[in-house]
């Protein structure tokens, strides 16, 4: 993915309250703000937490000006519900690249709470990014003793 | 509070992150409010990060201490959500007149779309109907720096100010470069040492002393008008003169991206306008458009000084927040068929959630519910549907003696009012008192939902749960005790979930019954249970230790008990009863 473009890059994750999608977003956002990127990231809270579809946008690159995605923008769309995949679909740009559950070997979880961390994984296949600094954001932002379950997750979706 | 920071010192903050940063770095001495999406953040950050936080029982409330506090020459921030704005009137109208000491920040946070509110209300009406400046940022970084200007004007004009959030500033993140380091209080931040300062005439607001503060409130205005013109945080961005485009807030960044080339004027400081700066601003392109979410408000003012702007049509754009998309159409002059985004699924009462039980009954029984603000507000939706009516903090109450008063007999009969515990606390007392004054001729059933927690936005304490913000025990009130004291006759605790056959045996005879019933449906919030019952465990073990060392029971009183908690309620208990 070309970063040195004008217009910034946009991800989306989306999926239901209770999924892990702003947790996957907040550890998105945090490697690229590492990495010297302006971020920026836009999300509705509230009603979060009680099981309505929930998306989180992140966009990053020399100049960012709306935290929120224009309509169909999206180059990169991570789904963390499958019900979700066609409610969502729409936001993808032409080209643009699609994640979704189905892209992971579930079986080989190793909780299926660490979904949103194996999207993760796999999403950074996608950036030329260090693998260290995938590592660092995801230790800082769990608690150590899921730092295991996480690592197998991340290697899951990254296909290490 | 630990976000991400980049090698050269910036962090990634949301807006509500950002102004309790600014909060400390400013040397806030207290911040009060009510929790209210999307403004709850706030203070809980500030607490966060050191500085002294706390919840008020309603909005009104909170400003009424953060005033006291001003008075006695202290920074302060308020915080609330737009519809808190409405409870806390009352104190901003007149405080404008008054003035005060200390800086005093009230942050009121707008929802435009109505994310989490039921209503898309706009408070910039409020800044012009009670005479106070208001600040609007447009970004994290904005509103850390935007707060030490509005304490600047506060203390300088001696006049509480506004600070306007929105749903998007408070909730996007964006990078932030702090004057001082994260999570560290400034020794000198220019904050006045609190003292009480007598001034009878200023703050006494009876006739003879409110006319002449009056006037004094209008030449501050027209007094910081002139500086916001010459100096105020607005900002003009020469580009194209084709185009130019004032806006405030988050629909800067929309323009700025719909209209890279256009020339834009962003205020900082929207009341009272720098209209002197907006004319010349009109006059140097050759089209001018006002971008504004909600209400035609900059638009109408620009309009009344006689300057020949543009602005949205709001036949649709009045409606729902702005976005990128949406500023493209409004600046195309394009008015066709928005595109329909896609519908999600909605949300619903959690598995396990206390209140299906409670609301099941209520349904099973063919209740008129009167109903109120909380996550509860969802057993209104299908497949539940058994929540009639809902409009404001604490109306359950009202809105159900109001029916009661009216209704045939055999109808009245099936009025419950039903509101939660937080809600009950903040608007639902005054209306419990006139159920015991004014009771209907068929009597009222009044159920608190009593969860143990601020739920709906996110698990917040209030005076019902015995905790403060920040966690720490303090003074747990009793609905059931309050519920006495206002003469209702007939006071039954019981848990929704556990004794849910009881419950629906008891309010099938308080609805027979031409008296009044208060139940409290007591059973935690499950999200919050486990951190209620790790609390009472150690509140029960604290008072059992007292009880040992003076040789009674805990219940606080003096009597010849055993002592000891409900055991039909082990979570959320309070002391037996006598």
């Amino acid at each position: 993915m070309n970063i040195d473009s004008t217009s910034p890059i946009n991800v989306r994750f989306a999926g239901l309250g209770g999924t892990g999608v702003i947790k996957a977003s907040d550890i998105f956002a945090d490697v690229v703000f590492r990495l010297g990127h302006t971020v920026k990231k836009a999300e509705v809270h509230g009603m979060s937490q009680r099981g309505g579809s929930v998306q989180s946008d992140i966009r990053f690159g020399p100049e960012v000006h709306s935290p929120m995605i224009p309509e169909g923008a999206c180059d990169f769309l991570v789904v963390l519900e499958s019900s979700q995949v066609d409610v969502v679909r729409g936001g993808l740009r032409p080209g643009g690249v699609l994640l979704t559950p189905a892209d992971i070997d579930l079986a080989k979880l190793p909780t299926a709470k660490a979904l949103n961390v194996a999207m993760l994984g796999r999403l950074s296949r996608c950036f030329d990014f260090p693998e260290q600094s995938w590592q660092d954001s995801l230790r800082a932002n769990f608690p150590e003793k899921l730092h295991t379950a996480n690592g197998k997750a991340f290697a899951l979706g990254r296909g290490a | 509070m630990h976000p991400s920071q980049d090698s050269s010192g910036r962090l990634l903050l949301s807006g509500n992150e950002a102004v309790a940063l600014s909060a400390l770095h400013c040397g806030v001495a207290l911040g009060t409010g009510y929790p209210g999406t999307p403004s709850t953040e706030i203070l809980e950050g500030f607490d966060a990060l050191g500085g002294r936080a706390q919840w008020a029982p309603n909005e009104k409330v909170a400003a009424e201490v953060a005033l006291g506090a001003a008075f006695a020459r202290a920074r302060v921030i308020c915080t609330m959500k737009h519809v808190g704005l409405n409870v806390a009137a009352d104190v901003l109208f007149t405080m404008t007149y008054s003035g005060v000491e200390g800086g005093y920040v009230l942050i009121v946070a707008d929802d435009p779309g109505m994310a989490s509110s039921q209503n898309e209300q706009d408070s910039r009406r409020y800044a012009e109907a009670a005479a106070a400046p208001m600040f609007e940022p447009a970004d994290s970084q904005d509103a850390y720096d935007l707060l030490r200007t509005a304490f600047e004007v506060s203390e300088r004009w001696h006049i509480p100010v506004l600070f306007r959030m929105t749903t998007r500033v408070c909730h996007s993140k964006s990078p932030v470069t702090p004057r001082f380091p994260l999570g560290v209080a400034p020794a000198e931040t220019g904050a006045p040492a609190p003292e009480f300062v007598r001034n009878i005439a200023g703050r006494v607001m009876v006739p003879g002393h409110a006319k002449p503060a009056h006037r004094r409130l209008r030449a501050k205005l027209a007094d910081l008008q002139a500086w916001n013109e010459a100096q105020g945080p607005n900002r003009i961005e020469r580009r194209n003169a084709a185009l130019g485009v004032i806006t405030s807030g988050i629909s800067y960044h929309h323009v700025r991206e719909a209209a890279p080339d256009a020339s834009v004027l962003k205020l900082g400081l929207s009341h009272p306008l720098p209209m002197k700066t907006i004319r010349e601003f009109a006059a140097s392109v050759e089209r001018c458009v006002v971008v504004e979410e909600n209400d035609p408000w900059l638009a109408t003012a620009c309009r009344a000084a006689g300057l020949a702007v543009e602005a949205k049509d709001d036949s649709i754009f009045r409606f729902g927040e702005l976005n990128v998309d949406r500023v493209r159409r409004i600046l195309a002059r394009d008015s066709g068929p928005e595109p329909v985004p896609p519908r999600g699924r909605p949300p619903e009462l959690c598995a396990g959630c206390p209140h299906r039980s409670s609301f099941e009954v209520l349904k099973e029984l063919d209740c008129i519910v009167s109903g109120d603000i909380g996550c509860y507000t969802l057993a209104a939706l299908p497949p539940i549907a058994a929540m009639d009516m809902m409009i404001d903090m604490g109306a359950a109450v009202g809105m159900g003696l109001g029916l009661r008063h009216v209704l045939p007999r055999e109808q009245a009969k099936r009025v419950v009012s039903v509101i939660g515990d937080s809600t009950f606390l903040h608007g639902g007392l005054p209306g419990l008192v006139e159920m015991a004054y004014n009771p209907p001729a068929t009597g009222h059933v009044l159920v608190i939902l009593d969860n143990g927690t601020t739920a709906m936005t996110g698990q917040q304490e209030h005076p019902g749960t015995g905790r403060k913000l920040d966690g720490a025990a303090t003074y747990q009130v009793s609905y059931e005790d309050m519920a006495r004291a206002a003469g209702v006759k007939n006071v039954i605790v019981l848990n929704p979930v556990r004794e849910k056959a009881r419950f629906k045996e008891l309010l099938s005879e308080a609805l027979r019954k031409d008296e009044l019933t208060v139940f409290i449906a007591r059973s935690p919030c499950i999200l919050a249970a486990g951190r209620i019952v790790a609390w009472q465990k150690e509140r029960q073990a604290q008072e059992a230790a007292a009880a040992a060392e003076q040789g009674s029971c805990a219940c606080g009183q003096d009597c010849a008990c055993a002592g000891g908690a409900d055991e039909s309620n082990p979570v959320l208990n309070s002391p037996h009863e006598h």
